[in-house]
């Protein structure tokens, strides 16, 4: 509770006496903490480590010599010369008394029912305490109402750790003390049950609860799990360790471990979307389209495969896939194979991949979804820094002054990392939120600009204007590490503050408030997202971010710099280990003949020296029947590319396509050939989260039926494109990385095994790993900065009058990507089961829908429907929807334009009809 | 055109929350007008719904979640913390518009209040219910009740049918000396001379070191050396003063607070001089509704004849909470949040209200800076008695002829308490035993009715004077009841924070419901509760338990 404000910590070793030992306690130490330390047992139960000390639970109160009643050892510090006594009769006495008085009230005054692991009932066993001698309370009844966790409050000890876990850890403020005395309680908003409250499920409060009234639904957490394996979270970038908790080869529960990017924390995804690899509709034999049936852009559904595959062999399925490649590739030529890896998969699985295509195919035309999310960002930081990796980690927002977060939703899409900001804004932070939705993040923000979609540049340079025109800027870094100023200023001239603010929708004051801000700040630092990226001008808007940051010297520093905030969990790694058309490991280019030579000498064949097309354009291309075979990994294009319509098209109109994956996805039913693999928590590898931290994921369990692990299925069909690879595992894997890629050269296996997570760049092995770049000057041929002006241009189809709304796609805290993963997760697919359409709750009055209503929603490419759902915080004029849905898939709508530098399609814009379906539609509860 | 696909449909998404109604959301706008959404200031917000819609439905709480950009649960454990609130969900009845609060604590219990509420329960409907109420601080008048604000003293189920079907159900302003007569009886001259520099910072604070002024609220910390303390910390710093008096038995505050509210005043406005504070903060029981009336009048009065500069005094408003009236639980509340105390250290004069450097005091504390001043410490340290110094307002109840609010010389007893200022006992009652310190200072027999009655005197016998509130018990009253009494009332008013007070206090009533008292197991209870409680609440609730069974053995065979 916040009633108890922090305790300035002391910078002192206090030397005292700690039951008649004399003892030292550490800067900033607690007696409990010491005490802890040196091995002496004071029972406590409201202290968590890591979390703000409450001192309610009162177990853990010592004697202090002079003091007239006993101290809380969690919040008191040892001063010099305290006498304290932890085990003194008096203080045993408080102690387990209290202990007694909440056994008392423990269902059936015993043993908590809900886990094996209470610390009441550990502290109850130390202290030997026998059948408490006070009668019982009235218990409240169990609220059993969400599908992940479950509530029990009959064994609550009120010691509101689930309070600090959800309001001032994870800072999701669901969970409130209510009421008073006998009666207070642990509530979920207004005292609802937990099904229908705000929770977001991040499951915090579960991992905080002492005794179990809060715990995984269906008793999950009552199994004795037969192996705990430490390995780090298949979703988001943001790169969380956790712990699966796997009995007779089943995952039954996850915890979060104390990583260096989520300290304990996850997310929904992240603790109870891990379901998915136990689905029935695994993959577990290889699967060979039936002779005879054509291919259609109709999407085929898992129930519907046999009808268009038989199983296979490996034996056959292998010959059947890599043969059908190797005869295109011979008859056709190198240029007529294409493949995509998977930001998904492990950095030894996309390594081997790009090596597979580029030496096995012969071709460059190698990419994955990153070109779908950061490949703007990446081609701006590549062009004025000189690297496409962040600056600096997302733990060095704590550090900052000022945050900047722009065209990114992370309280969605980086939930754990979302955390931290808060925390951060909590503290006192200045926090500038810039986007065109009201997201949760922004009612933590001090600055929310909510912008006009696809105005990000005109913004960004009213903000440059202020800086300069008022003189913030940093003239001393600009003349020391950049170069291209003055052309900037001179370009920029037309872009005042006033000048901008109406086509943003800003008012100029706000730009210019926010521009000082960020300028005069000691530390500042940006995050973005794909709202900066997805768009046909994504690389102006970044280029505009890093002259922010160049001209006020807001990089190279703790605190400061550029982050691009990761989609998926390896979409960082895959692209440093060359999955990407245009680089070899390491962003080294491909039509760089003396790097070509390097990597024809390390990998014994020759390259390609055309960089290759990219994903939208390999689609294109397919399209055109210049691409005739395709080797897809992981990846989703039947979802996940734009306009849908037309990349569905393009993948029936295959020659061959094998297409590897855990699940029959909508683009498995385009396939010749489908290739069972391994899910993550069924392989060993490395994972390169936002950070830039390289972190070991172990296997956990078996593979179903006669699924593969992903590396060997890569090998076996190397080998039939006349490679002839015997990596024994991920490790040898990685020691060639450690060669193609210097900046990884210094990470060894052994190190990953011991540590868990290493930074790059790391170039020497014993190297610690340095989470800031650029701290003196840049990457580039003159080792300096280069400013690169913006024009603002406008997105490529506007509203009109046919078409008179603004469409975005987004992502749901619950749903990752295409949902081939979270909606096979009995929780998550629990918690957000449909599509739905978010709209300003007047813009659907004026088309006259209500809430639950089903509209249908079409561009000139295609049409879908959905339920609407309101929020206030969208803007009139825009929708937006999560792509994830394949009955409502959102992608049918979206525009292929691209940006012209990274070839990024134009996901968050494009014009769409709205029509209310029937007034008599059935409704639904939403919102 | 593309084909179109269907939604799955058949399944039915969650709901998440509530929606702001924007009727519900139009109506906190206008209710809360221009005033800044501080977050200090939820409980005023709260008092405005309440008072307008006679309680504050789920649709309030969110519309005034979003207007003022908090969580919802943060508002809802803030509400339902406090008495004053009527939370209504959206399955729940609203209450009738109309409500009596009987009080039930020690004075008024011995005085009928239970047959009193079981009378009026016969009575109500859908436009009245009646409630107990903790200590409403008119226990010179027991039975209590209130009927809306307005309290009926010597209250009967006529009385109070009286006061219904009359709409009698405002309370009355005092009417004590109101601002020109305070001035023009010489008042505010001493805050002048000491703001204009006639009086120097040194010398008050010696006249107040030398009077021994300790603190009156119950917890009697020297005064001067407070404001010495206060100095001594970094700027800015604040006052806040305390009138929240609860401690059953305890209605001195407000007995000052009506015939004279700005000679403490003017106490404040010294202290807030003397310690170069910024701002004042006034917090009132809500239960005194009268004198809120009456004092935010004279504070504006004040406000627009100063007789000097005057830092900006801010008055907050109780909410029905007991353990406000701890100091640190009174800094919460005026923060806005749920009333529960902090830990210490750090202390109030060093992290206090919004995190500063706080001088809290209780009111009549600063009531008798200006005569010290003015008089010097020596008229204070003149008076008192066996050997104490300086003068005690005891709040005097029970089974005396003259109960009431008098000024006596410290040290005095039981014995010369009743029979000088009381007019001794009730007809047929012969004295049996007493509180000398409200609830939670314990309960002493008759035989201990020499003792002097001062601060430290009473720690021998495990009590304590703590706010001077006395009741007279006599031979048909029992210790063991009113000791029951006492625990329930601290059970019902423990802010729920700490496992010793939360859990004990509830099992201890329990304990003592029963026949046969578990003299053993009540007495380890006890001791820890007197040991780890987080603050005064759960360490003194022992108090009249453990007396009674020190005490009174008799009433255990």
């Amino acid at each position: 509770m916040a009633a108890n404000p922090k305790i300035v910590p002391e910078q002192q070793t206090m030397r005292f006496k700690l039951d008649g030992r004399e003892a030292d306690a550490l800067p900033g130490e607690t007696i409990l903490q010491a005490a802890i330390r040196l091995g002496t047992e004071i029972p406590y139960l409201c202290y968590k480590e890591g979390y703000r000390p409450d001192g309610n639970c009162r177990a853990c109160v010592v004697e202090i010599k002079g003091e007239r009643a006993l101290a809380p050892s969690c919040c008191r510090r040892p001063t010099d010369g305290m006498e304290v006594s932890s085990a003194s009769e008096r203080a045993r006495h408080s102690q387990k008394l209290v202990l007694e008085l909440l056994l008392s009230d423990m269902p059936s005054q015993g043993r908590s029912p809900y886990t094996p692991r209470s610390e009441l009932d550990h502290w109850v066993e130390r202290l030997e305490l026998g059948r408490p001698r006070f009668p019982g309370r009235q218990q409240p009844r169990a609220d059993l109402s969400h599908a992940a966790i479950a509530v029990n409050l009959d064994a609550c000890i009120q010691c509101t750790r689930c309070v600090r876990a959800c309001r001032e850890e994870q800072v999701n403020d669901v969970i409130g003390y209510a009421f008073r005395g006998l009666h207070s309680q642990i509530v979920f908003d207004l005292d609802d049950p937990m099904g229908v409250s705000t929770c977001v499920a991040c499951g915090e409060c579960v991992q905080a609860c002492p005794t179990g009234a809060l715990m995984p639904a269906e008793n999950a957490g009552l199994v004795r799990s037969d192996k705990k394996v430490a390995s780090s979270c298949p979703y988001c970038g943001v790169g969380c360790l956790l712990t699966f908790n796997v009995k007779d080869n089943k995952i039954y529960y996850v915890e979060g471990r104390d990583g260096p990017s989520n300290h304990g924390r996850l997310c929904v995804k992240g603790r109870f979307g891990f379901d998915y690899v136990h689905h029935k509709e695994r993959l577990t034999q290889p699967l060979i389209r039936r002779d005879g049936v054509p291919k259609s852009p109709k999407l085929i559904f898992p129930e519907e495969v046999y009808q268009y595959f038989r199983e296979a062999t490996w034996e056959e399925a292998l010959e059947r896939a890599g043969g059908g490649l190797r005869r295109i590739r011979d008859q056709v030529g190198s240029q007529a194979l294409a493949g995509f890896g998977c930001a998904k998969g492990s950095n030894e699985e996309a390594y081997l991949f790009q090596k597979l295509v580029r030496t096995g195919f012969r071709t460059n035309n190698v990419d994955h979804c990153t070109r779908l999310c950061h490949a703007s960002s990446v081609a701006a930081l590549l062009e004025t820094i000189g690297s496409g990796a962040v600056s600096n980690q997302v733990a060095d927002g704590v550090e900052a002054d000022v945050i900047v977060i722009i065209g990114a939703r992370p309280n969605a899409n980086h939930p754990v990392a979302a955390t931290f900001m808060k925390n951060a804004a909590r503290a006192g932070k200045k926090l500038v939120v810039i986007e065109p939705f009201g997201s949760d993040i922004a009612l933590h923000a001090t600055h929310f600009l909510q912008l006009h979609p696809a105005t990000d540049v005109a913004l960004l340079n009213g903000m440059i204007h202020t800086i300069v025109s008022e003189g913030l800027h940093n003239r001393t870094y600009i003349e020391k590490y950049t170069e291209g100023f003055d052309d900037l200023w001179t370009r920029i001239q037309g872009y005042s503050a006033e000048k901008v603010a109406p086509i943003c929708g800003i008012p100029a004051e706000t730009i210019k408030e926010v521009a000082r801000l960020y300028a005069k700040a000691e530390r500042a630092i940006i995050f973005w997202g794909m709202g900066i990226s997805q768009h046909v001008h994504g690389t102006d808007n970044a280029r505009c971010l890093i002259s922010l940051a160049l001209m006020t010297g807001q990089i190279g520093r703790r605190g400061t710099g550029l982050h691009p905030l990761r989609g998926q969990n390896n979409v960082q790694g895959a692209s440093d280990v060359g999955l990407i058309p245009m680089v070899y490991p390491d962003y080294q280019p491909v039509a760089d003949p003396g790097v070509r030579a390097k990597f024809e000498r390390l990998w014994g064949a020759a390259l390609d020296p055309k960089p290759g097309l990219t994903v939208v354009e390999i689609m294109h291309a397919v399209h055109a029947g210049t691409i005739k075979g395709m080797y897809i990994m992981g990846e989703n294009p039947a979802m996940s590319d734009p306009n849908l319509n037309q990349a569905r098209t393009a993948l029936a109109e295959l020659d061959h396509l094998v297409v590897q994956d855990i699940f029959f996805t909508e683009t498995a039913g385009f396939a010749d050939v489908v290739l069972p693999s391994s899910a993550f928590a069924e392989k060993t590898g490395t994972f390169t989260n936002t950070d830039r931290r390289v972190q070991l994921g172990r296997q956990a369990i078996d593979l179903p039926g006669d699924a593969r692990q992903d590396l060997w299925i890569i090998q076996e069909m190397a080998r039939r494109l006349g490679l002839d690879w015997s990596y024994s595992g991920p490790a040898e894997v990685f020691a060639e990385i450690r060669k193609a890629a210097p900046s990884m050269a210094g990470i060894t296996w052994e190190r990953l095994e011991k540590d868990d997570s290493v930074t790059y760049p790391c170039e020497q092995e014993g190297d610690p790993g340095e989470p800031i770049l650029f701290q003196d000057g840049f990457p580039t041929k003159s080792g300096k900065g280069r400013f690169v002006p913006a024009a603002y241009t406008k997105a490529a189809e506007l509203p009109d009058h046919d078409y008179p709304f603004v469409f975005l796609t987004g992502r749901q805290l619950e749903h990752w990507h295409t949902g081939s993963m979270t909606r096979r997760s009995v929780v998550l697919d629990a918690i957000e089961p449909r599509a739905s359409i978010y709209i300003n709750p007047e813009d659907l009055a004026s088309i006259g829908g209500k809430d639950g209503d089903v509209l249908i929603v079409a561009s000139r490419r295609g049409a879908i429907e959905a339920p609407a759902r309101t929020a206030n915080g969208i803007q009139r004029g825009t929708v937006i929807m999560p792509f994830s849905y394949h009955e409502a898939a959102a992608n049918i709508l979206t525009n292929d334009a691209l940006d012209p530098f990274g070839k990024i399609p134009e996901f968050k814009y494009c014009a769409v009809s709205l029509v209310a379906k029937a007034t008599n539609q059935r409704r639904y509860a939403t919102g | 055109m593309a084909l179109l696909i269907k939604g799955k449909g058949e399944k039915e998404g969650r709901r998440r929350g509530r929606k702001v109604e924007p009727k519900a959301l139009a109506e906190i706008r206008e209710l809360l007008g221009d005033t800044p959404r501080r977050r200090d200031l939820l409980i005023e917000f709260l008092h405005k719904i309440q008072d307008r819609h006679h309680c504050i439905s789920a649709a309030h709480i969110v519309a005034l979640a979003k207007e003022m950009n908090l969580p919802t649960t943060e508002i809802y454990e803030v509400a339902t913390f406090y008495h004053h609130f009527d939370v209504v969900k959206e399955d729940d009845m609203p209450p009738p518009p109309l409500t009596v609060r009987v009080c039930d604590s020690v004075t008024c219990e011995m005085f009928g209040a239970k047959e009193l509420i079981m009378d009026l329960q016969r009575r109500v409907g859908p436009q009245l219910r009646v409630k107990t109420a903790p200590c409403v601080g008119r226990c010179g008048g027991a039975p209590v009740a209130v009927v809306g604000t307005h309290a009926l003293e010597w209250a009967t189920p006529y009385s109070v049918e009286k006061a219904v079907s009359e709409k009698q159900t405002e309370a009355i302003p005092p009417a004590g000396i109101d601002y020109h007569d305070y001035v023009v009886r010489g008042g505010y001259k001493t805050l002048a001379a000491c703001v204009n520099g006639e009086r120097d910072v040194e010398s008050v604070i010696k006249a107040l070191e030398d009077s021994n002024l300790r603190g009156l609220g119950g917890a009697g910390f020297p005064a001067g050396r407070k404001w010495r303390i206060l100095r001594g910390q970094a700027k800015p710093r604040l006052v806040a003063i305390n009138i929240d008096e609860g401690e059953p038995g305890t209605f001195k505050d407000r007995y000052y607070l009506e015939r004279d509210p700005h000679r403490f005043l003017e106490g404040t406005l010294i202290a807030a001089w003397a310690i170069e504070a910024e701002e004042v903060y006034i917090y009132l029981r809500d239960e005194y509704a009268g004198c809120r009336t009456m004092l935010t009048a004279e504070i504006e009065k004040l406000r627009r004849n100063t007789p000097c500069i005057i830092p900006p005094i801010h008055f907050r408003r109780g909410a029905g909470a007991y353990i406000c009236g701890e100091e640190s639980a009174m800094i919460e509340s005026i923060e806005g949040k749920r009333g529960m105390p902090r830990l210490r250290p750090p202390y109030l004069a060093q992290v206090g209200l919004f995190g500063r450097p706080t001088l809290e005091h209780n009111l009549e504390t600063l009531h008798w800076v200006r005569d010290i001043i003015e008089q010097g410490p020596e008229w204070f340290t003149s008076q008192g008695r066996h050997g104490r110094q300086g003068l005690r307002s005891f709040s005097v109840s029970g089974r005396v002829r003259t109960p009431g609010v008098y000024l006596a010389p410290a040290g005095i007893t039981m014995r010369e308490l009743i029979e000088e200022y009381c007019g001794g006992m009730l007809p047929g009652h012969e004295f049996y035993g007493y509180f000398p310190g409200g609830a939670s200072g314990g309960i002493l027999p008759a035989s201990l009715g020499d003792v002097p009655l001062d601060f430290d005197t009473l720690t021998p016998y495990g009590c304590f004077i703590g706010s001077a509130a006395i009741i007279v018990l006599s031979q048909y009253d029992s210790a063991r009841k009113t000791a029951l009494n006492a625990m329930r009332f601290f059970a019902d008013e423990s802010c729920g924070q700490c496992t010793p007070c939360r859990v004990g206090t509830a099992k201890a009533v329990a304990l003592m419901q029963k026949h046969h008292w578990d003299r053993a197991l009540l007495e380890e209870l006890a001791r820890a509760m007197e040991d780890a409680s987080i603050c005064g609440l759960g360490q003194a609730a022992p108090n009249p338990l453990r007396c009674a069974m020190k005490y009174f053995p008799e009433e255990f065979n």
